[in-house]
């Protein structure tokens, strides 16, 4: 299939990648971009590892074509922070036990961030309501919650500090 | 003064910086220059004998750089010594729907997907089996699924230990049933990777998902014809292995195959889809369980008959048939007991290892069992089981020894949390509350090839900028196993954890471990990680002693100094200790081994080097549910666990793992199952095959319980597995209480709940006079 050319807003830069029409965001993140963070997990968008925002909204990057998001604001785990800092979310999945072996965690924090983006005062059973989009085989999600509860701490300390609140609508404008 | 400075203390995982920046790479992740991409073509038919396998035209496509079939792997292999049933690509026959003839390297994934399709294979297909019980019967060798394997038994253990028939006779009270467990896999977030490098000095780097990197190497050494020496085997991160990376997985030998045929780097990546059927999970089981006990509640004997679904390749089949029957054993006194257990081959993907091996589905048998035994005894199940535990430390009539026994604890801090006297019996109808015990070993005390080599080995080196270098075999899959040995380093030579540098798993450059399973690493790795320690330490006390005009027995190594215990003046930084030390001898090294003494090895009957163990876990568990009458629907809410880990090392991740363990077997319990029909999977993708979200997951409360094993690192035991077992019949216990209906069929589904209500309906409505006892599942 021939390439075409695309202009994509990736964690606040331009990228220009030659690649099919066809080809599906996550691969294109993470083969041409080389933003291995987001995942692939499952065949059937099931799973929840290559979530992104898109406009701030976590969507699933395996199942949408890379040529219709030309123009939109793509937000993946490598932009949550500055290189060097973490984002609150990811304080919270570090210190309290929400990654385990890993893998689901890049989708967890872009769905977390996105809760929290809309919510500042999640409920548990909203928490629960919101990551159920995303699987974890290894934690049992209680230290998920836990570190929900501690990145909401963080980001009450230091509200709208260096890093703190990257969202895709501020870049966008 | 606090008696540790390091472990104890809830501690981050030191890779979980990398995870959460998503920078940390995992083997899908690794691209090198030149790599291609490789595919494999699978079987579509359960049992045929493969009549011509033709590759030209795939050969011919622009683009392809190898096409590999059993001609250029004719080795067979498998994880035991006594199963080298496999071979990566098949050539005489297929044996399931997905088992492997050939695979393909190409420049892209879309090449090497048409490339495929050109291969021409003709089958004649063969009678297929796929009951365990009908595979038994089969008369005929000709439909054998391995000719060497009569009635399709891969391996039967007959096991009597104590006087089974005097048991029965003493017993007052017995019970029989037959309870039923479906098939269920590891389902790990990370679908398996490997990326197989031929190096230009005709040497094979292999990058891989895996639990067992020791073993990757020694069977490529076997299939690819090369000696260990020239093959390095490294680990990458893991995302989740639970068993189904501990043995050697196809796409670990047809990329290194491929990679050596086109001498180029090749990728393999499964879809999900063929991660199912890769599998490696638990198998289907059919047990029979008798118990007898007294009126006052003592076990007197046990006869269990256990069938296990195999799958069509032996794997780990004796290990984990074995494990169901050696571990019947270690966690309640049992004084005589039987034990018939049969593997048997079937035409569906090689079951295996997955968390709680072989013990799970036994458990639960004999778990619900107590919860009748009880009710039929008039007893409390929390008092049934108190009258039932070890005096240990003991040796139990299998001849395994324990050490430490966390039970008594784990069971009274569940009653005390969960409420439980307030609440079995006593809650409204629909409501329940279940309990229910388990335990697993700390490491298998045999090694999977006999042999007296140690079972682990760390070294640790110190050079001039004082950094700590810890290189280690054990395989860090999202467990934690690097910052529990981080951490013990830290805590003998008395640093901060920061100080220390862990390089894991990369068989070039660290010494052998021979993987993680059966929650071997923290007991084993961690006391290799304690003797290294130590063994450093007396070099840095030595030089240090002298600088200080002390005997080195007075020093003392504690938040980065060292100094005298009677004078903690008289000191030297970490820094200066080092510096000190190299003068007198260069670099620093030092070496810690661990294996099992000979005590805990077991006994010498056939069958006996499975369930020995250094050292066992115990957890005791309460559920809470509510059911549906109407409908069936069951939701769990809570449950309390209490682990007996010995010492946590690490509580964040101790718990993590018991809370996982916990989660596992909730899945298991009550939505998890592997549907067949004809050998074909009916439910082969996350969607399908659900595994608990959020939003089913049950609130769950851990406990931990501190045994101090005399022979753990610090007292520590394992923490990974034990817990799984004792959800399942929790939440059968609990469906029983708030209903009434006994469910002894996994998974515990609404129509087999409403199945059972409507039988019980159905039975009650002729007498409306049936006995009303007191229980609560007697509740109308």
């Amino acid at each position: 299939m021939e390439k075409i050319l695309l202009q994509l807003r990736v964690n606040g830069e331009t990228r220009q990648v030659a690649v099919p029409p066809n080809k599906l965001l996550l691969d294109v993140l993470r083969e041409d971009l080389g933003l291995t963070g987001s995942k692939r997990g499952c065949d059937d968008s099931s799973c929840g590892c290559c979530a992104v925002l898109i406009d701030g909204t976590p969507m699933l990057s395996c199942v949408a074509l890379a040529a219709s998001y030309v123009g939109a604001e793509i937000l993946t785990v490598e932009g949550l922070a500055p290189p060097g800092e973490l984002h609150p979310v990811q304080e919270g999945f570090a210190v309290s036990g929400g990654a385990q072996c890993g893998y689901c965690t890049p989708g967890f924090l872009i769905t977390t961030k996105a809760l929290l983006d809309r919510n500042p005062h999640p409920t548990l059973e909203e928490i629960r309501e919101a990551l159920s989009s995303n699987l974890c085989r290894c934690t049992g999600y209680m230290q998920i919650y836990e570190s929900v509860r501690l990145a909401l701490e963080r980001w009450a300390q230091a509200p709208r500090a260096a890093g703190a609140r990257p969202s895709a609508a501020e870049g966008r404008d | 003064m606090a008696e540790f400075s390091v472990i104890g203390k809830p501690m981050p995982m030191t890779d979980a910086r990398a995870k959460v920046t998503g920078l940390g790479k995992y083997t899908d992740d690794l691209v090198v220059p030149g790599m291609l991409v490789g595919k494999m073509l699978h079987s579509p038919y359960p049992h045929a004998r493969i009549q011509r396998i033709d590759t030209t035209r795939a050969e011919a496509l622009p683009g392809v750089k190898a096409v590999a079939t059993g001609r250029d792997a004719p080795n067979p292999y498998g994880i035991l010594p006594i199963g080298h049933d496999e071979r990566v690509f098949q050539t005489d026959k297929v044996r399931y729907i997905g088992d492997n003839v050939a695979a393909v390297a190409a420049t892209s994934a879309e090449l090497a997907e048409q490339a495929l399709a050109l291969i021409e294979v003709e089958y004649e297909p063969l009678p297929a089996v796929f009951d365990p019980l009908a595979a038994m019967q089969v008369e005929n060798p000709e439909h054998w699924i391995h000719s060497n394997k009569p009635r399709n038994i891969e391996k039967e253990y007959h096991h009597v230990f104590g006087d089974v028939a005097r048991g029965f006779a003493e017993a007052e009270i017995v019970h029989a049933e037959r309870f039923y467990a479906g098939e269920v896999t590891h389902a790990a977030m990370e679908p398996h990777a490997t990326l197989a490098v031929w190096e230009p000095e005709e040497r094979l780097t292999v990058y891989s998902s895996t639990q067992v990197p020791y073993y990757l190497q020694r069977t490529l050494s076997n299939v690819c014809e090369m000696p260990m020496s020239r093959i390095r085997v490294v680990k990458p991160l893991v995302g989740g292995g639970f068993g189904g990376k501990s043995e050697v997985i196809p796409l670990e030998v047809a990329a290194a195959v491929l990679a050596k045929k086109a001498r180029r780097p090749v990728k393999i990546t499964y879809t999900r889809e063929e991660v199912f059927y890769a599998h490696r999970g638990r198998p289907i089981s059919y047990i029979d369980l008798k118990v007898g006990i007294t009126r006052e509640g003592r076990i007197t004997a046990v006869e269990a008959r256990m069938v296990q679904d195999g799958g069509a390749y032996c794997g780990y089949g004796p290990v984990t048939v074995l494990y169901s029957g050696n571990l019947l054993h270690a966690i309640y006194d049992i004084p005589a007991a039987r034990y018939d257990g049969y593997r048997v081959l079937t035409n569906k993907p090689a079951c295996g290892a997955m968390r709680g091996h072989g013990t799970v589905n036994m458990r639960f048998a004999f778990e619900c069992m107590l919860d009748v035994l009880a009710e039929m005894a008039g007893l409390d199940p929390a008092e049934l089981r108190r009258r039932n535990l070890l005096r240990a430390p003991c040796v139990t009539a299998n001849q395994l020894r324990v050490t430490s026994y966390g039970l008594p604890e784990c069971i009274e801090r569940v009653v005390e949390r969960s409420g439980w006297a307030a609440k079995r019996g006593k809650l409204p109808f629909g409501r329940g509350i279940g309990m229910a015990c388990s335990h697993y070993v700390s490491g298998a005390a045999n090694p999977i090839i006999r042999s007296n080599l140690p079972h682990t080995t760390v070294y640790i080196k110190v050079d001039r900028d004082a950094g700590i270098t810890v290189y280690t075999g054990a395989s860090e899959i999202g467990q934690g196993s690097d910052t529990i040995q981080v951490q013990i380093v830290a805590e003998v030579l008395g640093v901060r954890p920061e100080r220390i540098r862990l390089v894991a798993a990369d068989t070039e450059l660290t010494p052998v471990d021979l993987g993680s399973y059966s929650s071997r690493v923290t007991f084993m790795a961690g006391n290799a990680c304690l003797e290294a320690a130590r063994n450093l330490r007396t070099q840095l006390f030595e030089a240090a002693a002298k600088k200080l005009g002390c005997a080195p027995e007075a020093l003392q190594a504690r938040e980065e100094r060292i100094f005298s215990r009677h004078d903690p003046q008289r000191a030297l930084s970490f820094e200066e200790a080092v510096a000190t030390a190299l003068e007198a001898q260069g670099t620093l090294v030092a070496k810690g081994t661990y294996a099992p003494p000979e005590e805990a090895r077991g006994g010498t009957f056939k069958g006996a080097g499975v369930g020995p163990s250094p050292a066992y876990s115990y957890s005791a568990q309460t559920a809470e549910v509510s059911v549906d009458p109407e409908t069936g629907q069951l939701t769990v809410h809570r449950i309390v666990v209490a682990h007996d880990c010995g010492r946590a090392l690490n509580p964040l991740t101790v718990e993590g793992q018991v809370e996982g363990s916990v989660y596992m077997g909730f899945g298991q319990a009550v939505q998890e199952e592997m549907l067949w029909r004809n050998g074909r999977l009916m439910n082969p993708s996350l969607l399908e095959y659900r595994i608990p979200t959020t939003l089913e997951t049950p609130l769950i409360e851990s406990i931990l319980v501190e045994s101090q094993d005399p022979e753990g690192p610090f007292g520590a035991k394992e923490a990974g597995e034990g817990s799984l077992a004792a959800t399942l019949p929790a939440i059968a216990s609990a469906v029983y209480d708030a209903v009434g209906v006994r469910i002894h069929s996994l998974p515990i589904t609404p129509e087999k709940i409403l199945a059972a209500l409507q039988e019980k309906q159905r039975r009650a409505a002729p007498s409306q006079t049936g006995n009303s006892g007191g229980h609560s599942g007697g509740r109308p």
